[in-house]
């Protein structure tokens, strides 16, 4: 079955390449139909090929497609793994969701076609970073997801804000690509190769420490800015500005989370390095905690959900840094189908109420649009880490890996309840003030529930929100038990084992779950001025969440201002007067030295017969002396 | 002997060359090169007889053609200008300055 596995990438593809040149010929909902078509095909004939995996007879397999440089190890080649066929699973499965829900969504848009060109294109450039058999590869799939981030997030580039938020996110995720590029120069150095076989194999043996640590601060600094942590998380937000199918699938579920996946996959390369694991970690929960007070204080239901995602990756990565690789792993795929579902919910309310997007503008919706009350609902209590949802399994397995990890991981333990807590209480307040209480829309605003083509996957990914934790419980460590061959001979944290310790840790952080829900609802489900009341009661902290600290300002006065006074010193001063002045300078001396040897040509022809008079004469002067001496 | 005979041709040559360079009428400056050409014509043959070789004068036979054809051709333009500009004195054809 593994032989068809290039049609994983090749279908997608595919798609793509033959909605580039014949979606325009196209009515609408075909190109939508054909794209879905596409990345469902990709679904089938991974899950095929993973039958053997979940069988538990499953063996790593490679499958070089093209022999691309072969010297350094760079093959186009595919690897096939029980990590790369769960990424692969969980980016074609929720993908080919969201490409039926971005049917109803982009409704009417008249770039439609084009919508699903990008949207296939990105399904291929991921399975090829999640499939890619060495870092070569997985570096083209690498950059290639951000090619297609850029492209989603602008696309309605005739908005200034659009346009601005897609290239925002792209010199960013340069800054965070220059890091994983050194990163792998010097694995390249040290190793002679960039296959995974040969550096990871060899990575336990011939690995120092300081390497090690290069190796995996580096490529923290490339996952930090294409997985949206502090210090190279501010364009998550901004990438709001996409349609929000595409941040359900680009910037929630799938490409965001591949700076966890580069972690997990480079596993032995951290467990030789307890600095860079440490600093992963504190990377992590740096972010976990910062993003979510942000999330408190915002107003727009997709910057909720953005700075949430950038939370529950900082959540990841505390796992992936701990060391915890399969509870990472675990809460990327959980997150990716509540999340995917809380984006899409926020993309059938925005549809609803014709393109708004401030909540302080919604309340009451419930009645309008049942189903996606009831799905973001759930998503929402999944998220909140309520038993037995979803998020509560993945979340609690981390935190259980903190806390037996100790040491500074206690603290770490502690800043992740403090997260849930607030996580809870964000995402219940978001649920609340779109769906409860008195309609605040602005006037002409008739809120509808979304057509079938929209809420069918909604209620799938709902199921998925509410079942997808028990995978990996501790009555059945199922998922630990799929993922053991890709971390072989790795050495991983776990939770504490036995059932009094996990009842405890469950019950604090089902507590904080249940408390920042309660909180949420007692605070805000209630009339609009008492809510207004209650926020306006934390005074200047309150602003500070709501601004998101102003970071984009400090960043725009310490990094962005000093880069614009730079690039004006060297166009306007540097260039156009040094370099423009030596070219100009050139041309003005030969001009000058023309000007006064054309005064030689007075047009006198007894002139020229003195001039011709005087070289004769020097001529013979000439002659005559050679000829004495 | 010889020494008078060369003395004649860079007098003739001398006179001819000051003509060129403060004459300026075209026709008169045609003969000052006329007037050149001749006083080479002069040493070439004395300096043939002196030499006893023949070299000398069959070199004159050569300038002799020479000067006829560059007559014709030199004649021919100035009459051209003359009917044109009414004029031929060359510090008047003085176009081509820069």
């Amino acid at each position: 079955m593994s032989d068809f596995l290039w049609l994983v990438i090749a279908l997608p593809l595919a798609g793509s390449v033959a909605l580039h040149f014949l979606g325009r010929f196209m009515r609408e909902p075909l190109p939508g139909w054909l794209a879905t078509l596409a990345i469902a095909g990709s679904f089938a004939v991974a899950a095929g090929a993973a039958i053997p995996f979940f069988a538990g007879t499953g063996e790593t397999e490679h499958l070089v497609i093209w022999e691309w440089m072969p010297a350094i190890g760079a093959t186009f080649e595919l690897q096939w793994d029980p990590l790369s066929a769960l990424m692969a699973l969980v980016v074609t499965g929720v993908g080919t969701l969201i490409h039926i829900f971005a049917i109803g969504y982009m409704h009417g848009d008249e770039r439609f076609h084009r919508f699903f060109t990008y949207l296939n294109l990105f399904a291929a450039s991921m399975l090829t970073l999640v499939l890619a058999g060495n870092y070569a590869m997985l570096f083209v799939g690498w950059e290639l997801v951000g090619l297609c981030s850029f492209l989603l997030i602008g696309f309605w580039f005739t908005r200034p804000s659009a346009s601005a938020a897609a290239k925002k996110a792209f010199v960013v995720n340069r800054i965070g690509d220059l890091g994983f590029l050194i990163g792998l120069m010097v694995m390249f150095a040290t190793f002679g190769t960039l296959s995974f076989e040969g550096v990871l194999e060899r990575a336990g043996a011939e690995l120092t420490a300081g390497t090690a640590t290069a190796i995996g601060l580096l490529f923290l600094v490339g996952a930090a800015g294409k997985s949206a942590q502090v210090p190279l998380y501010v364009w998550l937000p901004d990438a709001m500005e996409g349609p929000t199918p595409v941040s359900a699938l680009i910037h929630a579920a799938t490409m965001v989370t591949a700076g966890v996946y580069v972690v997990a996959r480079s596993s032995p390369i951290y467990a030789e390095s307890a600095v860079a694991s440490g600093v992963v970690a504190v990377i992590g929960a740096i972010t976990a905690i910062w993003a979510a007070s942000i999330a408190i204080g915002q107003r727009d239901i997709k910057k909720v959900l953005a700075y949430s995602t950038v939370s529950q990756l900082g959540y990841m990565f505390m796992g992936v840094g701990a060391t915890a690789y399969v509870a990472g792993v675990f809460h990327l795929m959980t997150h990716a189908f509540f999340k995917a579902l809380l984006f899409l919910g926020a993309g059938s309310v925005i549809h609803a109420m014709s393109d708004e997007q401030d909540m302080y503008k919604m309340g009451g919706l419930a009645r309008r649009m049942p189903v996606t009350a009831a799905t973001m609902g759930i998503a929402t209590l999944a998220i909140a880490g309520i038993p037995p949802l979803a998020g509560f399994w993945s979340k609690d397995e981390i935190l259980g890996a903190l806390f037996e990890r100790g040491g500074i991981y206690s603290a770490l333990w502690v800043v992740g309840l403090i997260t849930a807590l607030m996580t809870a209480f964000y995402m219940t307040r978001q649920w609340v003030l779109v769906f409860t209480g008195e309609p605040r829309w602005d006037e002409g605003v008739e809120p509808h529930e979304s057509p079938r083509v929209m809420t069918l996957p909604l209620l799938a990914l709902a199921v998925l929100s509410v079942v997808a934790g028990f995978v990996n419980t501790p009555f059945r460590f199922a998922l630990e038990h799929f993922l053991e061959p890709a971390f072989e001979g790795v050495e991983m944290q776990h939770a504490p084992e036995g059932w009094g310790m996990f009842l405890v840790l469950a019950a604090l952080s089902s507590l904080a779950g249940v408390a920042g829900v309660a909180a949420g609802w007692l605070a805000y489900n209630r009339p609009a001025d008492a809510w207004r009341r209650f926020q306006e009661g934390f005074g200047r902290l309150w602003t500070a969440w709501e601004e998101a600290y102003r970071i984009d300002d400090l960043y725009g006065a310490v990094i962005v201002a000093p880069g614009r006074r730079i690039a004006e010193a060297t166009a306007f001063q540097i260039d156009s007067k040094v370099i423009d002045g030596a070219v100009n300078g050139v041309g003005a001396l030969f001009f000058r030295i023309g000007s006064g040897l054309r005064l030689l040509q007075t047009g006198y022809v007894r002139n020229y017969g003195a001039g011709f008079a005087a070289g004769l004469l020097i001529v013979a002067i000439w002659l005559v002396m050679r000829g004495l001496s | 002997m010889t020494d008078w005979y060369m003395l004649l041709a860079a007098a003739l040559f001398t006179i001819g060359a000051i003509g060129i360079l403060v004459r300026r009428n075209a026709l008169v400056m045609f003969m000052c090169v006329e007037l050149m050409l001749n006083a080479v014509n002069l040493t070439l043959v004395s300096a043939g007889r002196a030499l006893e070789t023949l070299d000398g004068q069959l070199a004159t036979f050569f300038v002799l053609v020479v000067a006829a054809a560059e007559v014709v051709i030199g004649l021919a333009i100035i009459v051209a200008i003359f009917r044109h500009r009414e004029t031929a004195s060359v510090d008047e054809l003085s176009e081509l300055k820069g």
